[in-house]
Parts: C-alpha cells; sequence; structure tokens
C-alpha cells in the first residue's frame, strides 16, 4: 500500500475525530501497527485536535479530579469524605452569621426609625408651639395696630391723667371716642394695686364737682398692656382715678387719688 | 511510561494511571464539553459524569477500536448533547445560538492557561471559514461524515480531503 496516498487521503483525521466506522478504525489501527510513518501523522494530528480542543475550555477546577475520585471510591480516607460535611457546616454558620447580622441589622434600623419617629414628633410639637407664638403675635400686633388707630383718629379725645398729690410720679392716659361712647384707658403709669384694693375709673363734671364711677379696673395685673376699654355714656368734664378697696366704692376715696385729667373744651 | 501501559494500567484501576490520563486529555475534554454546552457549571458536571463512566467502561476500551483521547471525545460529546437534549437544559437555555468554538476562543479573556490559548486564537482567526465548520462539525459535536456534507451542503467525498487540508493548515500554525 502506498502509505503517502493513505495519508493523505485524510481518512487518519477522521480517525482522531472518531467518526469512521468500526471495521475502517481496525483496519487503521493495523496499519499504524505496520507504518511508523502513519502512527506518528497520527499522533501528529491527535496533538493539533488536543491544542485546539483545550483552547476552548474556560478555567479548570483543582477539585474536579478529587470530586471524581470520591465519586468512583478511589478515597478510602475519612479527610476527604468528611470533606463536603464540613463544606455544609460552614455554609451552615455562614448562614446563620448572616441570619444574625440581618437581624442585628433589622433591630438597628428599627430602632433609628424609632428615635427618627420621636424626633419627628418632638419637631411637630415645637412647630405647633412656634405656630401658637406667632398667632399670638400676630394678635399683640392686631391689637396694637387697633389701639395705634383708635389713638390717631381726629375723633378721638387724648386726655392726660397727672399724679396727684402724693402720687406724682403716676400717671395715665384716657382716650375718649365720643362716638362709641368709649374710652380706651392707658394705665401703664400707675404701679400695681396693693393686696385687696383696686383702682377705680371716675367720670367728673366739675360744676358741681360731681363723680361718676366707670367701674373698677379689676385684671389690672394680668393685663399685658394696661390698656382697659370701658363705656361712658357721661358728658365728662374731667377723669380721675382713686384707689378702692375691692368691688369698689360708691364714692370716690379722695385721699387715694392718684390721677386726675380735665377734658380739654373743644376736642 | 508509554500511552499503552497507561491505559492498560487504568484499565486495570490503578488510580495512578487515571490521574495521568485526567491530567492529559481534562483541558481538551472540558473544551469539548463546554463548547457544546455554553456553560461553565454544567461543563463541570459533565467532566466529572464523563470521568467516572470512563473509569466505570474502561473495560469497553480497546485500541483497536480507536485512539484513547477518541474514546473519550465520544463519551464526552455524547454526555454533552444528551444533557442539551434534556429537560432541564432546555428550559434553562431556550435561546441557546449554534455558536461554533471560534466565537469561544474570540470572547476569551482568561487567556493564561498551559494552552498557549492566545497564540491559537489569532491562529483559528486565519483558518478559512469552510475549515472553521468542518472542524467544528467533526472533532467538537461528532458529526460522521454524511451528517457532515448535508449540514455543509457538500458532496460526501469532500469531506474527507477538506478536513485533511483544514487539519494540516492548523499544525502548520501550531508547528506541529
Amino acid at each position: 500500500m502506498n502509505v503517502k496516498e493513505y495519508i493523505a487521503s485524510g481518512i487518519l483525521e477522521l480517525y482522531v475525530a472518531g467518526v469512521l466506522s468500526e471495521k475502517e478504525n481496525e483496519e487503521v489501527y493495523a496499519n499504524m501497527i505496520m507504518h511508523e510513518e502513519i502512527l506518528n501523522e497520527v499522533l501528529k494530528i491527535e496533538e493539533a485536535v488536543l491544542k485546539l480542543t483545550s483552547g476552548v475550555a474556560p478555567a479548570s477546577y483543582e477539585s474536579t479530579l478529587k470530586i471524581i475520585k470520591e465519586k468512583i471510591g478511589l478515597t478510602p480516607d475519612n479527610d476527604l469524605i468528611s470533606l463536603p460535611e464540613s463544606k455544609i457546616n460552614w455554609f451552615n454558620y455562614v448562614g446563620w452569621a448572616a441570619s444574625v447580622i440581618l437581624s442585628a441589622g433589622l433591630i438597628y434600623v428599627m430602632i433609628s426609625n424609632n428615635d427618627l419617629k420621636e424626633h419627628i414628633e418632638t419637631v411637630e410639637t415645637e412647630k405647633e408651639f412656634l405656630e401658637q407664638q406667632i398667632e399670638l403675635a400676630q394678635d399683640d400686633l392686631k391689637e396694637a395696630e387697633n389701639l395705634l388707630a383708635i389713638m390717631r383718629d381726629k375723633d378721638i379725645i387724648a386726655v392726660p391723667l397727672a399724679g396727684q398729690a402724693a402720687f406724682q410720679d403716676t400717671y395715665a392716659k384716657v382716650y375718649w371716642d365720643k362716638a362709641t361712647n368709649a374710652i380706651y384707658l392707658d394705665a401703664q403709669g400707675l404701679p400695681e394695686p396693693p393686696e385687696g384694693k383696686v383702682y377705680q375709673l371716675w367720670s367728673l363734671t366739675l360744676n358741681p364737682l360731681t363723680p361718676t364711677s366707670l367701674g373698677v379696673i379689676a385684671n389690672f395685673e394680668s393685663d399685658d398692656n394696661k390698656i382697659f376699654t370701658i363705656e361712658n355714656p357721661n358728658a365728662s368734664e374731667a377723669f380721675g382715678i382713686t384707689l378702692e378697696p375691692e368691688g369698689g366704692s360708691p364714692t370716690p376715696t379722695m385721699e387715694q387719688l392718684y390721677t386726675l385729667g380735665v377734658v380739654s373744651s373743644s376736642p | 511510561m508509554s500511552l499503552e501501559t497507561l491505559v492498560l494500567q487504568f484499565q486495570k484501576k490503578d488510580e495512578s494511571a487515571f490521574e495521568a490520563l485526567y491530567h492529559m486529555y481534562q483541558e481538551s475534554i472540558r473544551g469539548v464539553i463546554f463548547n457544546i454546552v455554553r456553560d461553565e457549571a454544567i461543563a463541570e458536571e459533565l467532566m466529572q459524569d464523563v470521568f467516572v463512566k470512563a473509569w466505570q467502561k474502561s473495560d469497553s476500551y480497546s485500541a483497536a477500536k480507536g485512539r484513547f483521547f477518541t474514546w473519550l471525545l465520544n463519551i464526552a460529546r455524547n454526555a454533552s448533547i444528551d444533557k442539551t437534549r434534556s429537560k432541564d437544559f432546555k428550559k434553562g437555555k431556550q435561546n441557546l445560538k449554534v455558536d461554533f468554538f471560534v466565537d469561544i476562543l474570540q470572547n476569551k479573556t482568561d487567556l493564561n492557561r498551559q494552552t498557549d490559548a492566545i497564540g491559537l486564537k489569532a491562529f483559528v482567526e486565519k483558518l478559512a471559514d469552510k475549515c472553521k465548520k468542518i472542524i467544528e462539525l467533526l472533532y467538537f459535536k461528532g458529526f460522521t461524515q454524511k451528517e457532515a456534507s448535508e449540514t455543509l451542503e457538500i458532496p460526501i467525498g469532500t469531506i474527507k480531503t477538506r478536513n485533511r487540508n483544514c487539519i494540516n493548515e492548523l499544525r502548520q500554525m501550531l508547528d506541529i
């Protein structure tokens, strides 16, 4: 047989590929034994195919052979048999550790969340408080603007009440709106009345001198701006303030006349 | 120790002979398996199956029937193709494309193993398309000459010579 032609036919490549029939395989085998050239050719073809197929292999694992040997019962020593168990334990521990960490994390998040909620509540309360303050301030402002408007009103008569005798240092002012029969008493210049006493405001006509009580200032201490609105239907010629026992007196106690002021004749 | 002796020892269930043969062929077998299943985990599983089977059926091998490498190659291809036909594999890989081994080389990034894959990649890229196809079918997929001729739509008589020429080209590149 012509060895060169035999090799060139391509049958040896198919032999290595494993696609020949059983009979063809036996023939090639016989020829390989008889002709070293054919054997060498087969070895070279095999080497080329080995290199090519190895080239597309993904990374190998060192553990693969060990596992295979275990599967075919080649590892009677206990070390290797216990290996998968210890692996399982390891995963177990990791699993437990992970769950502990997860739980701790969840608790931490819950605590943080509660803290935040509390903080939000505190802030809400503070906010409400501040809103109230603002509301109050706005009320105060409105009141002040109101007062200012009243004092500036051209129809209002301002009557300064000067300190009398022993009470020189005291003063007050009356703003009298004749249109509405209302007076606004500014009692800023009066000291706080002693326990059991109250200030009483009097409307006076001078000829003859006749006092008419306009009432007591019961809430002097608690009032912030010391401005009191009082009804006055009288044709007053002067106003006076005396200190009287609680509940007021029918006639003024002249020794306790703090301030007095005369209404100027024309508004 | 010659390959024949090694194989004989292996057939007598010699552990070190088995290890030696495993190291000689494992990478190549893994490459063939991976080219068919295209999944590293499944390839690893099949690697184990193939070598376990080889051990268990070692009696069935005889040198007269073919090369030992070819015998392993057949077990690997059959196991891999069986796997691709299994229900669970189809479920996970419904869109598996009919890729060629060439794609693996082109997409490979870990080229630092014992095989000079970088050089191989360059060589394989130079191979004619018809060579890439015929090598894929005959060596990686285990097609018969008839199946290959039908797939490539060339006369069956051409398969043998074309394959010879292609393997020669590869050998030249690899200097074998």
